[in-house]
């Protein structure tokens, strides 16, 4: 579904992520992962179109017929085609509601223009029915309905970080991108998160490519699993293979 | 939106209507010419409001798009005659000395040829960063004014436009008049204005509140967020923009049918200012305080107008100090800004202040 080719990425003198090779394919969910400052989050820049690689090519193919070449297109354009993300520092519409900040999320599939939404016409009053009644689906999936009227910044960090799980759903993406979903909780939480994660792979009809930092916390929940250091990939392989291969033992010693 | 929510609004819309008409009538002149400039400022408040607060552009055009607006409109109901006499220095270009419209397609003429504008300035800026929007835009008015001074075959340059027609009695309104005794003003440029005004507010709401709108203040919200939803930053901040130099231009053509004349003079920088200082009093992104503000600083710069004029102390008479009204102005706005809580209307900024004296 999604093939990283050789991408690299420098920043005046700093290469943030070297000649990287991944493979994320349909149904799997696979991780990445490394120390801080690796690259992981430059990786997912590119994929959303945020930076372009200065070297390489990433190439997104929804179904079989269906390719794209992700370094011509940009970020909204790259939502449309169905790759949306959450944000290592999440990044909601701070003062708008939980539900809007959901329903904004189905803005991108939104045919009609823009008279005949402000007369409420009906092909927009009937489009509109569609995504209050999706959002509020997501947000009870996502437990999440009872604050629905509530500014999003006022939500627990947890809440916050599923609401921008249901606001990127809300985009109707095949393919997932979590950055650091985990960051700032603890063990029972984070096991909860990886429970979750694994339901709405199944209940979507996702597939979902996922950072994280603390090496333990994906390998209950990944298919495969690619580790960067310093910007340079170092192994990938099953979750096993990953905890017992000694270059990634040595990136990750003394640094957590 | 429920259907019972929409009769509410048509029923309260119509009768915002009836009881502008009944202001016709029973107000002295003073008061309706006040009146009207409120209904002008709610438009130029919420067009840039729209801008501004809904969509976070900071854009200092605002007197730009207004003199667009006010030019063509004066240009194209002015009649013939009117025009010959007005432009005695250098003659009008004659295919726009003869034309003619009626008020309304003027009006909309003049919404039109400032989202025109409002398109060829924002597109190009836009497109890149809008880091650069204030400065093309504060460009752009100063431009414009220029161009107009120059332009004299066209606006009659320095010297301005005089003798706009106001917007008299229509039909109804005379037949009003002949069968009852209720002595409506000749002038209606205040049905215009409010119904304008209405029409506005229901609009802007409208779109606030559609896909579209919360848009908008998803961009205002978070940029890259937006994008990475799937919002195409430069199609919808150039829709904001188009539509509210649009509303500007509509504010613009019913202030020189309000004033009668206009020149380039009026369209100076703190025309905008004052349109700034509405929309942060009014809160940004708030519809209802921007109405509120708009009406409170219109009424205010008359109020203040003796400012400007030598000023009686006791013994003593001041001399004239012109601009003493835009220092006190200015005042409000930074004492505005001080007390701007997050949704920053003006009812938080009043709360904020009897907080301080009052326990509770
Ligand atoms: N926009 C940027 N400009 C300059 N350097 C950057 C930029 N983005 C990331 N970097 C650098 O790239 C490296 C990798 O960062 P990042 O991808 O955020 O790491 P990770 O997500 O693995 O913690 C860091 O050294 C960071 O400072
Ligand atoms: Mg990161």
């Amino acid at each position: 579904m999604l093939k990283i080719n050789n991408i690299t990425m420098r920043f005046g003198g700093v290469v943030a992520v070297n000649a990287f090779t991944a493979e994320v394919k349909k149904d799997e969910i696979v991780g990445l992962i490394g120390p801080n400052g690796a690259g992981k989050t430059t990786v997912f820049n590119m994929v959303t179109g945020v930076y372009k690689p200065t070297e390489g090519n990433i190439v997104f193919s929804p179904s079989e017929e269906n390719s794209h070449s992700l370094s011509t297109l940009s970020p909204d354009e790259i939502a449309k085609i169905g790759i949306c993300r959450t944000f290592q520092n999440i990044r909601l519409f701070k003062h708008l509601s939980v539900m809007d900040n959901v329903f904004i999320g189905n803005h991108l599939r939104l045919k009609s223009g823009l008279l005949s939404s402000v007369f409420r016409l009906p092909n927009y009053t009937k489009e509109e029915k569609e995504m209050y009644d999706k959002s509020k689906y997501l947000l009870e999936k996502l437990d999440l309905y009872e604050e629905k009227d509530e500014k999003a910044f006022s939500l627990p960090y947890g809440k916050q970080r599923r609401l921008e799980i249901a606001r990127a759903l809300a985009t109707e993406p095949k393919l997932l991108l979590l950055d650091e979903p985990a960051a700032g909780m603890n063990p029972q939480e984070t096991q909860e998160l990886m429970e979750f994660i694994r339901k709405i792979k199944e209940e979507f009809n996702l597939t979902i490519f996922l950072i994280e930092h603390h090496m333990e916390v994906v390998m209950g929940v990944c298919d495969r699993i690619y580790v960067l250091d310093h910007g340079a990939h170092i192994a990938d392989g099953s979750p096993n293979e990953i905890q017992n291969n000694p270059k990634v033992i040595e990136a990750y010693l003394g640094v957590d | 939106m429920e259907k019972k929510k929409l009769t509410k609004y048509i029923v309260s819309m119509i009768l915002a209507i009836i009881a502008i008409v009944i202001a016709n009538i029973v107000l002295d002149n003073y008061k309706v010419r006040i009146l009207n400039l409120c209904f002008i400022y709610i438009i130029l408040g919420l067009s840039l409001n729209l801008i501004y607060g809904f969509t976070g552009l900071f854009s200092l055009g605002h007197a730009g798009f207004m003199a667009i607006g006010a030019y063509t409109v004066a240009i194209l109901t002015m009649s013939q005659e009117t025009k010959q006499m007005t432009y005695y220095m250098k003659p009008m270009v004659p295919f726009l000395e003869s034309l003619n419209t009626p008020f309304l397609v003027a009006v909309i003429a003049g919404g039109l040829m400032a989202a025109l504008f409002g398109f060829l300035i924002g597109a190009p800026v836009l497109k890149l960063t809008d880091d650069y929007l204030a400065i093309a835009t504060l460009g752009f008015s100063e431009i414009i004014r220029i161009i107009i001074i120059n332009m004299q075959s066209i606006t009659n340059g320095a010297l301005g436009l005089k003798g706009i027609p106001q917007k008299t009695n229509g039909t109804i309104m005379k037949f009003l008049n002949d069968n009852f005794d209720i002595g409506i003003k000749p002038s209606i440029n205040l049905l215009w204005a409010g119904v304008a005004s209405v029409v506005t507010i229901a609009f802007i709401y409208l779109l606030i509140n559609s896909s579209y709108g919360k848009a908008f203040k998803a961009i205002r919200e978070d940029e890259i967020a937006a994008r990475s939803m799937g919002i195409n930053l430069f199609k919808h901040k150039v829709l904001s923009f188009t539509i509210g130099s649009f509303f500007a231009g509509i504010g613009g053509g019913l202030l020189a049918v309000s004033l009668g004349t206009i020149d380039p003079t009026l369209f100076k920088f703190s025309l905008t200012w004052n349109i700034i200082l509405i929309v942060v009093l009014g809160g940004m992104g708030n519809i209802k305080g921007t109405i509120v503000s708009a009406c409170l600083v219109t009424i205010a710069m008359e109020a203040l107008r003796f400012l400007d004029e030598p000023l009686k102390l006791g013994f003593m008479v001041t001399e004239a100090m012109p601009g003493l009204r835009m220092v006190v102005f200015s005042i409000i706005l930074m004492a505005a800004v001080i007390f701007k809580r997050d949704d920053g209307s003006l009812k938080s900024a009043l709360e904020k202040v009897r907080g301080r004296y009052a326990k509770n």
